[in-house]
C-alpha cells in the first residue's frame, strides 16, 4: 500500500511539473503578453524592452521557467493588475477559495446524497417508473448549460419569488465576523447563527446549479455499475443462501458498484471548478471561480497564473485521493 | 431498458464493446488469400457471436441493434430532433423572415424605456437589444450552433483518432508516450482547459471556439479508441490474422481500426452535444466569437446575461434551442451504445 501511495505521488510530481511548464509557455503565449497588458496602448520599443528586462525577459527561457517555478513555490506570483489592482495575487487568492470549497463541497454533497440513492433504486426497479423519470431528469441535467440553469435559478427563487438572495456570499449588513474565511464555518464558531444561516442560504442556490451535472453523472455511473453487479454470480449466490436483503446490498452489491462511482466522483470534483467559474460568475459569489472569470476578461496574468495552476494542483491532487481510497476499497487495484 | 430480471445469462466477457462493427472490410485478395479472409472472417464473427445472446441467428450485430433501436422510443425522439435540427440548419437562410444581422427594429430600441422591443405582427418574438428579429436569429442561428458543434467534435475525433490509433496499434512505448500526453491533458478540467485555450486567441473567432472545443475532446476519443484498439490486439481475429502473415498496416487498417470504430461514433454524438453547451460557456465568459451578424445560439445566450432580470426571453429562447438539441443527440447517443453494446442486451 505504502508502495503504491509513492508511487503515485511521484507520478503526481511529475504530472505538475509537466503542467507547470504548459502554463508557462501558455503565459508567454497569450496575445499581448504581460509586457503589453502593463503598458497598454503607449507602449514603445524602449519602455517594452525596459520592462521586459526588469521583468527578466530578456534571459534565457530556461532561466526564466526556473524562476517561475521558484517563485510559484514560494506564493510569489506577483500583483494582480486588473482584477484587485495591486493586491498580491496569491493573497487574492487564498481570500476567495473558501468560498469556492464552500460551495463545492455542498454541491458534491448534494450529487452524492441525490445520486447515489437514486442510482441504487433505479437498477433494482429497472423500467419502473422511478427508473425512467430519474433516467430522464439526468440527461435533461447533462443537457442544460450550468450557467443557464444557474440563470434560471437565480431567475425564478431569487428575482421573481424573493426565496433566497440574488448574490453575494452574505449580506452585507450582518456585519459577521470572521475568522477562517469559511462563512458557515465562522458563524457556527463565533454563534453568529444568523450569520451562518445566511451565508448557508446564499449557497443554496448556485450549489444546486453546480450539483446537476455531478448528480447527473453519479446518478448514471451508479445504476449502470448496480445493474452490472446485480448479474453477477455471487449476488444470486448470497440471495440463495438467502442472506438479508440488508447484507446483500451492503456487502455484495454496494461494496462492488462503488468502484467505478468513487472514481466518478474524484472526476467531477476536479471538474466542479469549471463548473465554479460559470456558477460563481452568475452569482457574484466571490471565490476563485469568478474571480478567474474576471481575469480571463480582464487578462490578469498573476491572477491567472495563481488560479489555473490552483485548479490544476487541486484536480491532480483530488485524484490522488481518489486513487488511494480506490485501493482501499479494492485491493486488487495495489497490485496493478 | 424495460425488462428487469435477471434470470438472464451473464453475458459473454469476449463479447467486448469493440466488436460493434461486426463486419469485417472486404478486402481484395487473390488466390489463397481468398481463404485465409474467409477463416478469418470467420474467426471475427466467432467473436461479435459471443455478444449474441438471445437473437435470431443468422443476423449481424448491426441488423439485431437497428431492429432494438426502430422500437425504442428515445432513440426516436432523440433521431427526430436531430433531423429536424439538421433539416432547419440546412434551409434556416431561406426561411427566415428577416435578415438575422439587419436591425430592423433599431428605432424602437431606447436605452432606458424600451431596451428590447417585444412582438409586434412580422417580428414574432421581438428583436434583441439592437432591433434585430430574434426569431430569424434563433432560426438561422441554428446553423452556426451545427458548424460549431460538428467541427469541433470531427476535429476532436480526427486528433483522438491519430493518437488512439498510433498508441493501441503499436503499443510499447508508443502507447505510454501517448498516454502520459491524454493523462496531461485530462489532468486539467476539461472546460478549464477549453477557456484556458480560447483565452490565447488574440481575435476570437468561431474557429477559436471551434479549436479550444477539439482540443479538449481529443484525449476523450484518444483514450476510448485505445481501449478498443487494445482489446482488438489481442482478439482472436487478430491473432489469427497475424499468425496467417497479414502485414501489419494491413492488421491494423482492416482488422483492429474498424472493429474499434463503433464505440467512438457513439460517443461523437455525445460529444458534439457536450461541443455545443461549451461553446455556450466560452461565450459567456467572452472567450467566444465576438461577430454577432452570423448568430450562433451560444453566442447569443451568452451575451443576453446582462438583460436576465428585465427581459429574461433573450436568454431562454437560445438556451431552449440548446436543451433540445443537446438532449436530441444525447438521447440519440445514450439509445445507440445501448443498443450496440452487447453487454446491455439484457
Amino acid at each position: 500500500m505504502l508502495r503504491f501511495i509513492i508511487r503515485r505521488l511521484l507520478q503526481m510530481v511529475g504530472v505538475v511539473l509537466v503542467l507547470s511548464l504548459l502554463l508557462f509557455m501558455w503565459l508567454r503565449n497569450l496575445p499581448g503578453g504581460p509586457v503589453s497588458a502593463m503598458l497598454g496602448e503607449r507602449a514603445t520599443p524602449e519602455t517594452r524592452a525596459a520592462l521586459e528586462k526588469a521583468l527578466g525577459m530578456d534571459q534565457p527561457i530556461w532561466v526564466q521557467y526556473w524562476k517561475f517555478i521558484s517563485r510559484a513555490v514560494r506564493g510569489d506570483f506577483g500583483p494582480s493588475s486588473a482584477v484587485l489592482p495591486g493586491r498580491d495575487a496569491f493573497q487574492i487568492f487564498l481570500d476567495r477559495f473558501p468560498a469556492t470549497i464552500e460551495l463545492s463541497a455542498l454541491a458534491i454533497t448534494i450529487a452524492i446524497v441525490l445520486g447515489i440513492p437514486l442510482g441504487y433504486i433505479a437498477a433494482r426497479r429497472a423500467g419502473s417508473l422511478v427508473d425512467n423519470a430519474s433516467v430522464i431528469w439526468s440527461l435533461i441535467g447533462v443537457a442544460v448549460p450550468v450557467f443557464f440553469l444557474a440563470f434560471l435559478l437565480k431567475y425564478v427563487f431569487a428575482i421573481r419569488l424573493h426565496w433566497l438572495p440574488v448574490s453575494g456570499r452574505q449580506s452585507t449588513d450582518l456585519d459577521a465576523t470572521r475568522i477562517t474565511g469559511f462563512f458557515i464555518l465562522d458563524g457556527i464558531l463565533t454563534r453568529e447563527w444568523d450569520a451562518a444561516w445566511d451565508a448557508f442560504l446564499h449557497l443554496i442556490l448556485p450549489a444546486m446549479a453546480l450539483a446537476t451535472i455531478p448528480f447527473a453523472v453519479i446518478f448514471r455511473i451508479t445504476r449502470a455499475a448496480v445493474l452490472d453487479v446485480l448479474d453477477e454470480d455471487y449476488v444470486r449466490t448470497a440471495e440463495s443462501k438467502g442472506l438479508l436483503t440488508r447484507t446483500i446490498r451492503s456487502r455484495h452489491v454496494l461494496r462492488n458498484a462503488m468502484l467505478p462511482v468513487v472514481t466518478t466522483i474524484g472526476l467531477q470534483i476536479g471538474g466542479l471548478l469549471a463548473g465554479a467559474v460559470l456558477t460563481e460568475k452568475v452569482f457574484a459569489l466571490g471565490g476563485i471561480g469568478d474571480t478567474l472569470a474576471m481575469a480571463f476578461e480582464r487578462r490578469d496574468f498573476a491572477v491567472l497564473q495563481v488560479l489555473i495552476l490552483a485548479a490544476t494542483i487541486i484536480f491532480v491532487v483530488v485524484n490522488l485521493l481518489v486513487d488511494i481510497a480506490y485501493a482501499v476499497i479494492d485491493p486488487r487495484v495495489r497490485t496493478r | 431498458m424495460a425488462d428487469t430480471q435477471s434470470t438472464t445469462p451473464p453475458s459473454e466477457p469476449t463479447a467486448d464493446r469493440a466488436s460493434t462493427g461486426s463486419e469485417t472490410p472486404t478486402g481484395r485478395r487473390r488466390g489463397f488469400g481468398q481463404r485465409r479472409k474467409a477463416r478469418i472472417d470467420a474467426l471475427a464473427e466467432t467473436v461479435s457471436d459471443a455478444g449474441r445472446i438471445d437473437d435470431k441467428p443468422g443476423k449481424s450485430l448491426i441488423a439485431s441493434a437497428w431492429d432494438r433501436l426502430r422500437r425504442n422510443p428515445v432513440f426516436l425522439l432523440g433521431a427526430t430532433i436531430t433531423t429536424l435540427f439538421i433539416v432547419i440548419a440546412a434551409i434556416s437562410p431561406w426561411i427566415a423572415p428577416h435578415d438575422p444581422a439587419a436591425r430592423l427594429l433599431i428605432d424602437k430600441v431606447s436605452q432606458t424605456t424600451n431596451p428590447v422591443p417585444g412582438p409586434e405582427p412580422g417580428f414574432p418574438l421581438g428583436a434583441d437589444n439592437v432591433g434585430r428579429d430574434l426569431f430569424s436569429r434563433l432560426l438561422v442561428g441554428s446553423r452556426q450552433t451545427l458548424i460549431v458543434g460538428v467541427m469541433a467534435t470531427l476535429f476532436g475525433l480526427l486528433g483522438g483518432l491519430i493518437l488512439g490509433t498510433l498508441a493501441g496499434a503499436f503499443g510499447g512505448w508508443v502507447d505510454s508516450l501517448v498516454m502520459r500526453a491524454v493523462d496531461v491533458m485530462l489532468s486539467l478540467p476539461s472546460l478549464l482547459l477549453a477557456f484556458s485555450i480560447a483565452a490565447m486567441a488574440a481575435r476570437p473567432s468561431q474557429w477559436t471556439v471551434i479549436i479550444a472545443i477539439a482540443i479538449v475532446e481529443i484525449p476523450i476519443f484518444a483514450r476510448l479508441l485505445r481501449g478498443s484498439m487494445l482489446a482488438q490486439r489481442s482478439s482472436d481475429h487478430v491473432l489469427a490474422a497475424r499468425a496467417l502473415g497479414v502485414k501489419p498496416g494491413a492488421i491494423v487498417f482492416r482488422h483492429m481500426l474498424p472493429n474499434s470504430l463503433g464505440p467512438v461514433i457513439v460517443q461523437s454524438t455525445l460529444v458534439l452535444a457536450t461541443a455545443i453547451i461549451d461553446a455556450a460557456a466560452l461565450s459567456f465568459l467572452g472567450l467566444g466569437n465576438p461577430d454577432d451578424r452570423k448568430p450562433e445560439w451560444g453566442q447569443m445566450l451568452g451575451q443576453s446575461q446582462q438583460y436576465l432580470a428585465d427581459h429574461p426571453h433573450l436568454a431562454f429562447y437560445p438556451a431552449a434551442c440548446i436543451i433540445v438539441v443537446a438532449l436530441g443527440f444525447t438521447l440519440m447517443g445514450e439509445s445507440l451504445r445501448e443498443a450496440l453494446d452487447p453487454k446491455s442486451r439484457r
